[in-house]
């Protein structure tokens, strides 16, 4: 009697192993700061205070909220990988579909902006997810009814969606008048509030960051794609596709179908990316606000495991890695913003990459473990 | 026993050759091997005396591959010891055991296709530098072994062009060509034609006559009694008889192998069939390479009966079962289900298909019929998903899930009975289970049944067998396609036998012999076969 495939429990493959993996690209982290001449647990310190100091630690009193809204959108790309990757697609145009998703929202922002504020926020969230999924859906069609790869075609809609935006900027959208390639701020009821403001308004006193009400959005869209991979039909069916297309035809389910329709469900949830971007930070439509996040969603999506839960830890990782970067630029000599992209790296390297290193040896423990226990039932 | 003469008679004609002082070809004392906390092989004692047919038999999962494993030196036992004539010989690689003249035919075979057979004989010994010189001497020495042994193979034929039968035959002679004078056969007859493993057990019979000793493992009884002289049963890792064939029949050894009394023949009434619920009238399906698979195709399916497809595989049975199911699109010809005939056009696909009321077994079951990353509980909804029982408004209902699993599992003996276990983890015949249970407690009108006891044991054959019989009994139509003959015929009312894509011609059941069956797999039409079978119909 033996026992196959995967014997690991859930918690320890989307709990322990990134965690080990985390931990040693702390270590060699430790090693590379190290050689630049600072001191590992001076780092560390910097590192935290400027991803989570509270207000009190001048002057990185903003930087919860920052880090915060840095995971935000993160969430949103991560998400959008995972949603794809559970139907066996590797849809790495998170990029390109955020960006034609921030455009979709300026565009209600902009041309819709006499709607009050509790329409215009739903119709912005569905233009979001229209336009993100409609750019996401002509990779998805080709790939399901053409077999044209979703990597080749996904990494060419980034750069057609770049360009696209450039040409509508700078020849439609720009303001009249400016140099500069952004269109006119939206009115007030087409922005979302900061949480800063709010809880300003409330009597709370904390320092002003970008964090604005996108961060609930996202937390609610954990919820909803863990609900609707997990519990329902319709990502049962996705999934079924996913692991084995010979049974998803076997069962009546379409391959073809699924495979777009998570396409253009994981275009629609990197097209949110715009909300956090276009209608809560930058309040106008503007180039390059998309930049890094679809591609750093990969990251994130890979070491959450493509589930929703580690993919928020993942996203409060790496923006806690990318706003504590600052500080650590700004306090220690030897260290600059291209080290920290460099233990950026190495976080990526240990919990994407190397994530083979140590899985088949836990894989094994809890296997033997399994093994025991059928022959204890036998 | 002349090499051109009749088939292999049951029990030894040659122990008569055994003198005391003649050192077993191979002596296993005493082997140990553990995975993890399973103990494969407890206290293995074996032996082989030369110039036999020994048989080793046992379940699924008994330890005989594991054992062969390591006299071969796959695997390194954990404790015990092996003696090759006599002697005590440590084998730690496969180079150890073909330095101990032990040769290997495995169950998938190890041929470069486009090869000839024999440069695929060479392989590995190829003799020089220049390929010329080798060949010339390996030449000579393959027509010598081809003379002795009747093997009827040609030494300039591409591997890939034969067919599997003298595929097998090339193994044996790579086997021969480097010294095997004891030669392991790992299920060789799963792939071939009864008259083709006839052949395969002639040749075994000549090996042995000029002093080679033959290992051969297999689960089928049938080939036990028809070629070997000693037998070997295993069971959960360890021997638990050592007999002379000739001393034993079918039923003492399937009950040694099962440890429990087993009945062989399924217990069943008469058919009585009722109205036509599956037709199909010159049905034709092409694969994706535009080849055509099924070729004009008609039969019937009645409620109360089972209708049998007996074949060699690759002969259509698999892309017509598909076809059936909805799982690809035919390319001609008219399907009705109860009655009612199948639009040509339009999208057809396995659950229009389920909706009509057929459910389907498939033939491979890890890569149709479960999800193996999937629960039990999520296996066990596959095809029925959508299913009102295990949904809520918008979510699934992972209770009633769950209970489903639970109850399959309880009325089909599944062990572990864990509907949280991931599917892969159970045994070949608790998946197999499994994906029965879903598909039969459907309560389907029409049943489409593939392959349905491949690599199940016995015990879950036994089972497997008096639910298709119940069903039947219940007035429900069955289409069973199955390539062990034994099964064909045992549970069908009709058979249809398939060839080359057509369906050479139907037998009944009850009329039907093994020989007219296999000469018609071979394509030959049943009034022929049948002539042929009875004028050379003894064995």
């Amino acid at each position: 009697m033996s026992v196959r495939g995967s014997a690991i429990p859930r918690w320890v493959d989307i709990g322990v192993i990134p965690l080990i993996n985390l931990v040693l690209a702390f270590l060699v982290s430790g090693l590379v700061v190290l050689m630049v001449g600072e001191s590992p647990l001076d780092a560390i310190y910097w590192l935290m205070v400027g991803a989570f100091g509270d207000g009190q630690l001048y002057p990185y009193g903003e930087s919860i909220g920052f880090t915060l809204y840095y995971a935000t959108g993160l969430i949103f790309t991560g998400l959008a990988v995972a949603m794809a990757f559970h139907c066996g697609l590797f849809n790495i145009g998170g990029e390109g579909q955020a960006y034609i998703g921030g455009l979709g929202v300026g565009l209600v922002c902009l041309y819709l902006d006499f709607l009050p504020f509790i329409l215009i926020v739903p119709v912005a969230i569905m233009a979001a997810a229209l336009f993100g999924a409609a750019w996401s859906f002509i990779p998805g069609y080709l790939q399901a009814k053409r077999g044209s790869h979703v990597v080749i075609t996904t990494i060419m809609f980034n750069f057609i969606a770049a360009s696209l935006m450039v040409y509508l900027m700078v020849n439609v959208l720009i303001q009249p008048g400016q140099q500069s390639p952004e269109s006119r701020r939206f009115a007030e009821n087409a922005t979302l509030p900061l949480i800063s403001d709010i809880l300003s308004g409330l009597g709370f006193e904390v320092s002003r960051s970008p964090l604005n009400l996108s961060f609930f959005w996202a937390i609610l869209c954990c919820v909803l794609v863990y609900y609707f991979i997990w519990q329902t039909r319709w990502g049962y069916a996705m999934r079924t596709v996913g692991q084995n297309q010979r049974a998803a035809i076997y069962a009546g389910i379409s391959p073809a179908r699924n495979m777009i329709l998570a396409m253009v469900l994981s275009g629609a949830l990197a097209g949110f990316l715009g909300i956090n971007q276009i209608m809560g930070e930058h309040q106008r439509l503007l180039l390059n606000f998309q930049q890094g996040y679809g591609f750093t969603g990969i990251a994130v999506s890979l070491m959450g495991r493509s589930h929703p839960f580690g993919i928020a830890l993942a996203a409060l990782l790496f923006g806690a890695l990318y706003q504590g970067g600052f500080a650590l630029d700004n306090e220690l000599t030897n260290v600059n913003r291209e080290l920290v992209v460099v233990i950026s790296g190495l976080v990526i390297l240990f919990a994407g990459a190397l994530e083979h290193m140590f899985r088949p040896r836990i894989e094994g423990w809890f296997r033997r473990r399994a093994e025991a226990r059928l022959v204890a039932a036998e | 026993m002349s090499l051109s003469g009749a088939p292999v008679q049951a029990g030894g004609t040659s122990t008569q050759n055994h003198r005391v002082d003649v050192p077993p070809a191979i002596e296993l004392l005493g082997v140990n091997k553990h995975f993890g906390p399973v103990h494969a092989n407890k206290d293995v004692s074996l032996t082989v005396r030369k110039g036999t047919i020994h048989g080793i038999i046992g379940e699924n999962g008994a330890g005989k591959s594991t054992l062969m494993s390591i006299l071969y030196g796959f695997y390194q036992a954990d404790s015990g010891e092996i003696r090759v004539d006599g002697e005590p010989w440590p084998i730690r690689s496969p180079d150890d055991a073909i330095a101990a003249g032990i040769g290997m035919v495995h169950q998938h075979f190890m041929l470069v296709e486009p090869f000839t057979v024999l440069e695929n004989v060479m392989l590995g010994c190829e003799g020089g530098w220049r390929l010329g010189e080798g060949q010339s001497a390996a030449r000579a020495e393959l027509e010598r072994l081809e003379r002795e042994y009747a093997l009827e193979v040609s030494p300039d034929a591409v591997v890939g062009d034969i067919p599997v039968g003298l595929q097998q035959r090339v193994e044996i002679l790579k086997a021969l060509y480097r010294g095997a004078g004891i030669l392991i056969l790992d299920e060789p007859t799963g792939v071939l034609t009864p008259q083709e493993a006839d052949h395969l057990f002639r040749i075994l019979g000549a090996l042995r006559d000029q002093g080679k000793t033959v290992l051969l493992i297999t689960h089928k009884l049938r080939e036990i009694m028809a070629v070997t002289d000693y037998v070997t049963v295993m069971r959960q890792g360890q021997v638990v008889a050592n007999v002379a064939t000739k001393d034993t029949s079918r039923e003492h050894l399937a009950e040694l192998m099962v440890g429990r009394k087993v009945l062989l023949r399924v217990d069943k009434t008469p058919s009585s069939p009722r109205q036509v619920m599956l037709e199909a009238r010159d049905l034709r399906v092409r694969d994706r390479l535009g080849v055509e698979r099924v070729k004009g195709v008609s039969f019937t399916v009645r409620a109360g009966e089972i209708v049998g497809i007996a074949g060699v595989s690759g002969n259509g049975q698999s892309e017509l079962l598909a076809v059936l199911a909805g799982m690809v699109p035919r390319t001609g010809g008219e399907i009705s289900v109860a009655g009612k005939t199948l639009p040509q056009t339009g999208r057809r696909d396995a659950r229009d298909m389920r909706e009509l009321g057929l459910a389907h077994v498939p033939e491979d079951r890890l890569r149709d019929g479960l999800v193996t990353s999937f629960e039990a509980s999520e296996s066990v909804i596959l095809g029925y998903h959508d299913d009102p029982r295990y949904n809520g408004p918008i979510l699934l209902d992972r209770r009633a899930v769950v209970a489903a699993c639970a109850d399959h599992m309880d009325d089909y003996d599944v062990r572990p009975p864990n509907p949280r276990l991931q599917s892969a983890n159970f045994s070949g015949g608790n998946q197999q289970k499994l994906i029965v249970a879903r598909e039969m407690e459907r309560d389907p009108a029409l049943l489409l049944v593939g392959q349905p006891t491949r690599g199940v044991d016995i015990g879950a054959i036994e089972f497997i067998h008096r639910r298709l019989i119940a069903m039947r009994d219940n007035g429900k139509a069955i289409l069973l396609v199955s390539v062990e003959l034994d099964e064909i015929m045992s549970l069908s009312d009709r058979i249809l036998v398939m060839f080359d894509g057509t369906i050479v011609g139907e037998v009944a059941a009850a009329d039907a012999t093994e020989q007219q069956l296999g000469l018609m797999m071979a394509g030959i039409r049943p009034d022929e076969a049948a002539k042929t079978a009875s004028a050379g119909g003894r064995g």
